[in-house]
């Protein structure tokens, strides 16, 4: 193809999303188009099972037979997020298998906020309400992106986040108006998953490599910094309605802005985590490539079970 | 009477507690997403027989015990859970053998349990028996695939069951107290179900291309609430919270 060709092609796709069509895979798109999806949706996949991890630690501990029932199927839904957004990125010709190999050689991400401890059951409230809080935040603008597998995954996803968000703040509702060992549990689960939550909405838009383009494709339609301080908005309140508190001196609303004005996030923190030195992003890498390593023989096992299956209604066809 | 029928409740419902809580260990560290899923699905269904069971069993015993009593607030000796159950993760040959030798003995025994005269058993295990086949037909299939897969899978699996089926034998005992419940028509005679289940376990084998293990010698002691030594730590993790927070609303 001509350059021109290719210049008119990128011309007519750019116009397409313009007018709010979606892009299905059999469509032509830019190389670039094609390889930003397959960075941002595995990125998402990987980060729905390394999310497993952190809340699949309190299933045999949960203190009660409804809430071990509530978390597993929790963790179980994003084992189905999991799985839509690595058939959806397939759908741009990359192998699930490949996408296994970036994640487990370090080389794709996930979202770091993952790699903190989950170290008493009032995080699995915390992680529910602020992390599937923070997840819902940057995702309800993804049902409209431009990508339609993206789009369609992320409403099926959206519902079911929505319900996790609830059902986390329902677990610290019953913490807070429990006995004082319980509401203290839920105040330290705050005060750990706080920050982490803010930083979860990404760097400051300064510093966001990604932005420009994204909002084009619609991958993005607000900047972090809009979207924290969505976060914050929505969530103080609910804080203030537990009766615990937010662990930020600087936090005041702004009558004048009419949003809630916060204290400085440790950017350095972040960066530490994000480039593999939080507190368990070697425990998290390392137990998805053990299941990986260790479930290769039964994967090996079906996969010849499935071939002589099919040989053997072949010989009969014959 | 209702003592009988309680005590007989957590021998039914230990198993789907004990199993249930086992296979929540493996979730997120399955061979693949697809069985990660299955498994949890498993381990949802017999959580959820299991507080159905409690439940029942909260109102015969009364005094404002709740299903969470019964589940987390026992000593080790009033679990009546089979050994089998109890039987550690050890490999996913382990999950699968301990599945299928389960499964196929709780589907016989929910298959009678539909006609037990008491109600609330009978309504239990009808809607159970739904749930049961389909882990039986998940965990034969696994079974057979295993066995007939690769070279190193049929000696996975055949391991697993080899180990695993000392602990067959104990599904068919029957304890004084479950006697008297046979007798009145509230418990099933698993001592009735023993040639189906050994036929039936023994045609999967067979098609999987597994041997049949000819052992001979069998363990018994979980009816009686003599458990191996892996119990006490499932219990640790069970019980955490409700040991060292009593008497909370979570
Ligand atoms: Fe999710
Ligand atoms: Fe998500
Ligand atoms: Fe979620």
């Amino acid at each position: 193809m001509s350059e021109e060709n290719i210049k008119n092609l990128e011309e007519i796709f750019e116009a397409r999303i313009a007018r709010d069509e979606k892009i299905e895979p059999k469509d032509w798109m830019p190389e670039k188009y094609r390889k930003t999806h397959i960075r941002q949706m595995s990125q998402h996949a990987h980060s729905e099972i390394i999310g497993m991890l952190p809340e699949g630690n309190w299933i045999t501990r949960a203190p009660s037979l409804r809430r071990k029932v509530a978390l597993l199927a929790k963790v179980q839904d994003e084992a189905g997020h999991g799985l839509y957004l690595y058939s959806a990125c397939e759908t741009l010709g990359i192998s699930r298998d490949e996408l296994y190999d970036q994640l487990h050689s370090g080389k794709a991400k996930y979202s770091s906020i993952f790699n903190y401890p989950t170290v008493s059951w009032a995080d699995m409230g915390a992680v529910g309400w602020l992390v599937d809080g923070a997840a819902i935040i940057n995702q309800v603008p993804l049902c409209n992106t431009s990508f339609g597998p993206y789009a369609r995954a992320m409403v099926r996803v959206c519902k079911e986040e929505s319900f996790h968000q609830r059902q986390g703040f329902e677990i610290m509702l019953s913490l807070c108006r429990g006995s004082k060992e319980q509401k203290a549990m839920a105040q330290d689960a705050l005060n750990r998953w706080w920050w982490p939550s803010l930083m979860m909405l990404g760097p400051v838009d300064a510093e966001s490599v990604h932005t420009e383009q994204s909002m084009k494709w619609k991958l993005k339609r607000k900047t972090n910094d809009e979207l924290r301080q969505q976060f914050i908005d929505q969530t103080v309140p609910q804080a203030d309605l537990l009766g615990i508190t937010v662990p930020d001196p600087d936090l005041k609303w702004n009558e004048e802005t009419g949003h809630y004005d916060f204290g400085e996030i440790d950017w350095d923190e972040f960066w530490q985590v994000v480039k593999g030195h939080g507190p368990c992003n070697k425990e998290r890498l390392s137990a998805r490539v053990n299941a990986w390593d260790e479930g290769k023989w039964v994967r090996d096992a079906a996969m010849a079970h499935a071939e002589k299956k099919e040989l053997n209604k072949l010989k009969e066809v014959v | 009477m209702k003592k009988n029928v309680y005590q007989y409740i957590l021998s039914i419902a230990d198993n789907s507690l004990i199993l249930g809580q086992r296979l929540g260990e493996l979730c997120g560290h399955g061979p693949n997403l697809e069985t990660d899923i299955a498994l949890t699905n498993i381990s949802l269904d017999l959580l959820g027989q299991t507080r159905s069971y409690f439940q029942y069993a909260a109102l015969l015993a009364g005094d404002d015990k709740t299903e969470d009593d019964i589940a987390f607030i026992r000593i080790e000796r009033e679990y009546r859970s089979i050994l089998l159950v109890e039987q550690p993760n050890t490999h996913f040959g382990y999950v699968i053998a301990r599945q299928f030798l389960f499964d196929v003995y709780h589907l016989l025994f929910m298959e009678k349990l539909q006609f037990s005269k008491d109600e609330t058993l009978s309504a239990i295990a009808k809607k159970g028996i739904k749930e049961v086949s389909y882990h039986e037909r998940f965990s034969s299939d696994w079974v057979k695939r295993l066995g007939d897969g690769t070279e190193v899978s049929k000696l996975k699996m055949q391991e697993a069951i080899n180990d695993l089926w000392r602990y067959t034998d104990e599904m068919f005992h029957v304890s004084a107290s479950d006697k008297a419940m046979i007798s009145e028509g509230i418990g099933v005679d698993v001592v009735a179900l023993k040639e189906r289940y050994y036929a039936k376990v023994t045609e999967v084998l067979s098609d999987a291309m597994l041997e049949v293990p000819e052992g001979k010698y069998f363990q018994k002691g979980g009816k009686e609430g003599i458990h191996t030594e892996h119990m006490g730590y499932i219990l640790s993790d069970l019980q955490y919270m409700q040991r060292s927070y009593p008497n909370m609303k979570w």
